[in-house]
């Protein structure tokens, strides 16, 4: 039991930690929300002026909502999956890398406190986001499932955990380049998982590697849920594969992560500058 | 944690090699020759004594970090064995990492928050309760002489010194039985440098905390330390207590002999400066 508190107790430093480090930067956060609202409503705006580009009568509050997620769901994805493949990159750039992991805290309850961490923040600045989005295009949401939308997201962020641990992998072996790297990732997963467009568009050859990707479910139950309504229940086709990603990508990644911190151990690349 | 009557610190043949690549920029144009291994910590073998302060001596690239960083479970070593309180530092990791702390040469924190954040965040790593950790940081940082005001502003707005000494708190807020000291004192001002030794002194008087300092300032190791190694191109050197070390020399021009006299004797190399960066 003391042991469990401890851990509880290891995780939560991860949480307060960073939210105490959002305050201190909290011009930068004004920045990145006003960065991330702008990104949302550009990309939105093209739903609102297809017709006028085309000639072509289409739905465009259908079209706006379809791109709305798009945007959305990446946006909270791609704030986790930083979150938490940073977390090597940000602890090496403040230099506290080595007392971090010298303390008696597993690599597991390292994570559990980064990512809830991620999933709150990710929560909160993308809810932000959708109230202004909806505000600016008076967007009628009645008939959307919202709860199943956020359903879908937070089981989406289990292997999007997993991935980001795997990508965290990355600044701990390039301790100079490694957390540009990660951003391979990211540009790979909006390439082919249909974020702004649907995945038969892509080539034949693409189309399966989209089914690989966890983000394409989320994208598909999103949908599913906010522009159709789709009730909790038929949600849980996604739900079921999004949890099995998860719960696969996660010890998977945690797997790695632990070779990769063996590497870095024997070669001293846990030290500030490598 | 059981401690029993173990070595506090027991190292036995350990060795460390990094490899440095040379030659061209492209991995694989680079042949076996591009691949040069440097040895760091060459078979180093000693014994810490519960409740002893054991000091580290050694020129810059001699080894000290690299073999305080081995026993602070930071790197694997090569070959060899560590043991803390007889738990070994490879197969025993997080139980020698309930026992030990580190201070380093460079004071590493999150610059942006404040002494009492960074302190509550490692306090929590640790599994303390942060209400206690807050009250026991609050007595340590006003024992090292920090303002309550310091305490509660950004740390990038700090000394030097002031941050060095905020990790010497972050380190005994956890109460380890084995505190590694990696140069503690590097680039203080006199009076900051004793204010730390003081508080090493202070601790080795008042604590069950055993105590490995390495150092480039042999005034501090003569004063502080117990027994000292002498440690040069990973290897060590010399092994005894101050006034064994400079047993080993004669005296000078009618001068008794320094631990510098014996540094340079068996080293054959002049001290660092203090100002260079390991």
């Amino acid at each position: 039991m003391a042991q469990l508190i401890g851990e509880i107790r290891a995780s939560y430093a991860f949480v307060e930690r960073n939210f105490n480090l959002v305050k201190r930067y909290w011009g930068w956060e004004v920045v990145w929300l006003a960065y991330s609202i702008a990104n949302a409503l550009s990309i939105t705006f093209i739903a609102a002026g297809t017709e006028a580009v085309t000639g072509q009568a289409i739905d465009t509050n259908h079209m706006i909502l379809y791109l709305l997620v798009g945007t959305l769901v990446w946006h909270y994805l791609a704030v986790v999956f930083d979150n938490v493949s940073e977390m090597i990159a940000w602890e090496r750039w403040e230099g506290t890398i080595e007392y971090t992991f010298m303390a008696p805290i597993s690599r597991f309850t390292h994570m559990v406190g980064q990512t809830l961490f991620s999933l709150v923040y990710g929560l909160l600045h993308t809810g932000i986001i959708l109230g202004v989005v909806a505000l600016f295009f008076q967007l009628d949401l009645s008939g959307a499932n919202l709860f199943g939308g956020v359903l879908t997201l937070v089981a989406g962020s289990l292997s999007f955990i997993g991935l980001g641990i795997v990508a965290s992998v990355l600044p701990l072996l390039f301790p100079e380049r490694g957390a540009q790297m990660t951003h391979v990732i990211q540009a790979l997963l909006l390439l082919i998982s249909g974020v702004y467009f649907p995945v038969s568009v892509l080539p034949e050859w693409m189309q399966p590697l989209a089914r690989l990707s966890p983000a394409t479910y989320v994208l598909e139950g999103m949908r599913a849920a906010l522009l159709d309504g789709a009730g909790t229940g038929t949600l849980l086709g996604h739900l079921g594969r999004l949890v099995l990603i998860g719960v696969v990508a996660i010890p998977v990644g945690l797997a790695i992560f632990r070779q990769a911190e063996k590497y870095a151990k024997r070669t001293g690349k846990l030290k500030r500058s490598g | 944690m059981s401690t029993g009557d173990h070595m506090a610190l027991e190292v036995s043949g350990v060795t460390k090699q990094f490899v440095k690549s040379e030659g061209p920029r492209w991995p694989w144009k680079r042949n076996a020759n591009g691949r040069k291994p440097v040895v760091a910590v060459d078979h180093v073998s000693l014994q810490v004594r519960r409740g002893e302060v054991f000091g580290i001596l050694g020129p810059n690239g001699s080894g000290k970090s690299t073999l305080v960083r081995c026993i602070a479970t930071l790197l694997l070593p090569d070959e060899g064995h560590i043991s803390v309180f007889g738990h070994d530092v490879l197969r025993e990791e997080m139980a020698v990492k309930q026992l030990i702390n580190r201070v380093s040469v460079e004071a590493s924190f999150f610059k942006k928050l404040t002494p009492m954040e960074n302190l509550i965040y490692g306090a929590r790593l640790y599994g303390l309760d942060a209400r206690e950790a807050r009250a026991r940081a609050l007595e340590v940082l006003k024992r090292l002489g920090l303002k309550r005001e310091a305490i509660f502003q950004p740390m990038e707005e700090m000394s030097r010194g002031m941050q060095q000494k905020v990790a010497i708190a972050r380190a005994f807020l956890t109460q380890p039985i084995l505190l590694l000291l990696d140069e503690p004192t590097t680039g203080l001002d006199p009076r900051s440098k004793r204010e730390v030794q003081a508080f090493v002194e202070e601790l080795r008087d008042t604590h069950d905390t055993t105590i490995l300092l390495t150092t480039h300032d042999m005034q501090e190791a003569d004063a502080l330390c117990d027994r000292i190694a002498i440690l040069d191109e990973g290897r060590i050197v010399a092994l005894d207590t101050p006034a064994g070390l400079k047993a080993l020399v004669p005296g000078t021009n009618g001068h008794a002999p320094t631990l510098e006299d014996v540094f340079m004797e068996l080293t054959g190399k002049q001290l660092v400066k203090e100002e260079e960066d390991e």
